[in-house]
């Protein structure tokens, strides 16, 4: 069972601070697997890697004019943007003892958005080696996580109805020569949130729910 | 450097949450990984001091490569040359990988000196410790000594248990085992180790199935599905297991565990490798139910489509060496289970008809079994109902 949390709009300082406590109640044992789903205000975050402040091409005051706060996190991954209209995922799941395999969280977690975009008619796939749900050359959606003792934080995020023009202020994903792209802008019209959301919940759930017996 | 996943195969450090001379705590994070798009938190695997870090941060290993080295607090570790494992355990002062490692006069001169050759990184072929590398290490005073235990961190399990050392030619081609591949050969020794194999040969006559197969075999296509001899020594199997739960169970410590569902792992043989996904459930399917079922996980495991769960949790196993001709295999049973059933190729024999020879459709089925928990006369009742039912299969039922 996965007890699915709606959040809407949440500074990237709560996020973590609620993930922190999330994780440590579910290796604890205090709550289920649990899933996040929840916006930012524009924020750029850097991952592990140490890369990751070199890929921030807008300087200071740029950011601070835009209001665009910047974090280092502890999850995996380069440097990447959040903000409106982009849907984060944060699925607290304990990994262990049947699903110990972090490739193929990533690749479940790739699933998952692929599959709300083919509910939408759009065509998404993995490309090996830059993992992350694509259309053609231009990503849709990215993941980061972050694992501790086999349960995870972080996640994924989802471009629904994302102001891209953000996403120029970053080398995003450390990936250079690839493009961003968002639901709206593939189908040509604004979608809600909510609707993204429900269906996100299913395919979620198909992918990450244990089949019974 | 920890197994992070199935087909992974080395991890890169990113960051050493403890440094050497800090004290840590048993499942305290010790460093962080990094692997695609994942940042994992490593926990101590035991109390101690950080002795000795071997992999720097930015650095990429292999899995289960060693790096680093937590010892009793107050320990020294000697100061030792560049690329050296952990030091070995005193009490086996020339262990097997010594051995392997140099000859009986480098070992010699090791014992005079009360060095660790498995602390020195040798220039001869395979990492030798030849005679030239412990003298001149001897001679600038840097040779590694023993001193007291200190635990390996993720050391690898698989080299101590070599009893010989291997020899490599020169045109030899050394290939590092896959992760798969390790995985297969720990299992099977473990097994062997574990259970008292046992085997049993038993003849059976397919004929009826084979009669009710080519009559349903449309019916079963209409709905999907294959009906192959598989499917009714599935079926058959499923059915005797009932009746004699004592195959159906685990061994745990001094007590038995017999288990509730009836999970029918199913051996496939893959491009380099074998994996045995698990039927959960198989006793409350039918002979379609199996069918479907059995199609399913053998397509998805040789399109490598599996998940995690689906290779856990089998109570019984069926194998098939006669795909490849054999007339009955051996098989090694699939721990924790306590027997396996292997499929012999099914081909047209003369046999014996009411004291004449007719042709018939024949093949052997063998049952391994754990003679801790299964004795002769049970393990052949088993298959005797196995052989009748599938003899007389009712139709029926398929």
């Amino acid at each position: 069972m996965i007890d699915v949390r709606r959040l809407g709009l949440v500074s990237y300082a709560e996020g973590l601070e609620l993930q922190r406590a999330l994780v440590d109640d579910r290796k604890a044992g205090r709550i289920p697997n649990t899933l996040l789903l929840l916006q930012h205000p524009h924020v750029l975050t850097i991952g592990v890697k140490k890369d990751g402040r070199q890929h921030i091409l807008a300087p200071a005051e740029v950011l601070a004019e835009r209001g665009v706060e910047v974090f280092e996190t502890g999850r995996g991954g380069d440097v990447t943007y959040h903000g409106p209209g982009q849907l984060v995922g944060y699925p607290i799941l304990n990994l262990d003892p049947d699903r110990r395999d972090v490739h193929k969280y990533v690749r479940d977690l790739e699933e998952v958005m692929m599959r709300v975009c083919a509910e939408y008619g759009l065509a998404a796939e993995r490309v090996k080696g830059m993992s992350g749900a694509w259309v053609g050359d231009a990503k849709i959606g990215a993941i980061g996580v972050r694992i501790s003792r086999w349960v995870t934080s972080h996640g994924l995020a989802f471009n629904v109805t994302t102001d891209l023009d953000f996403f120029n202020l970053i080398v995003p994903c450390g990936i250079a020569d690839k493009a961003v792209t968002s639901l709206a802008l593939q189908l040509g019209r604004p979608i809600p949130m909510a609707e993204v959301e429900d269906a996100f919940i299913r395919h979620f759930t198909g992918v990450f729910e244990h089949s019974p017996g | 450097m920890p197994q992070m996943g199935e087909s992974i195969a080395e991890g890169t450090i990113v960051r050493w949450i403890k440094k050497v001379g800090e004290a840590v705590d048993r499942d305290e994070p010790l460093f962080e990984i990094s692997t695609d798009k994942v940042d994992a938190e490593i926990p101590s695997p035991a109390a101690g001091v950080l002795m000795d870090i071997a992999v720097k941060e930015g650095e990429t290993v292999p899995v289960n490569s060693v790096v680093a080295t937590i010892g009793a607090a107050g320990e020294k570790l000697e100061a030792a040359p560049a690329a050296v494992a952990a030091p070995a355990a005193p009490d086996a002062l020339e262990t097997s990988d010594d051995r392997q490692k140099s000859s009986p006069l480098v070992r010699r001169i090791a014992k005079e000196h009360n060095l660790d050759i498995g602390r020195i990184q040798g220039s001869g072929l395979g990492g030798r410790v030849t005679k030239q590398d412990i003298l001149s290490l001897i001679e600038s005073g840097s040779a590694p000594s023993f001193d007291s235990p200190a635990t390996r961190v993720a050391s690898d399990r698989l080299a101590q248990d070599r009893p010989e050392p291997i020899i490599r030619g020169l045109a030899d081609q050394v290939v590092p085992m896959s992760v798969m591949r390790k995985k297969i050969a720990e299992h099977m020794v473990v097994s062997k180790r574990t259970s008292a194999h046992v085997y049993s040969v038993f003849e059976v006559n397919y004929s009826r199935v084979d009669q009710i197969r080519k009559a349903k075999k449309d019916d079963y296509e209409r709905a999907g599905a294959r009906l192959t001899f598989t499917s009714f020594i599935a079926k058959v199997v499923v059915d005797c297991l009932r009746q004699h739960r004592v195959i159906n169970a685990s061994l745990d410590g001094d007590n038995i565990i017999y288990r509730h569902d009836i999970n029918l792992g199913i051996a496939v043989a893959l491009d380099h490798g074998l994996i045995v996904p698990v039927v959960k459930g198989a006793g409350e399917k039918n002979t379609l139910g199996l069918s479907k079922a059995i199609q399913d996980i053998a397509d998805r495991a040789r399109a490598k489509k599996l998940n995690p769960e689906e290779v856990h949790g089998g109570t019984f196993t069926i194998t098939n060496p006669g795909n490849f001709g054999a007339q009955f295999g051996l098989p090694i049973i699939n721990q924790p289970q306590v027997a396996i059933l292997g499929v012999g190729t099914i081909e047209k024999r003369p046999v014996v008809v009411d004291d004449a020879i007719g042709i018939r459709l024949m093949g052997f089925l063998t049952l391994g079994y754990d003679h801790r928990l299964v004795d002769g006369a049970v393990a052949d009742q088993f298959m005797s109902d196995v052989k009748k039912g599938i003899e007389n299969f009712d139709p029926a039922q398929a």
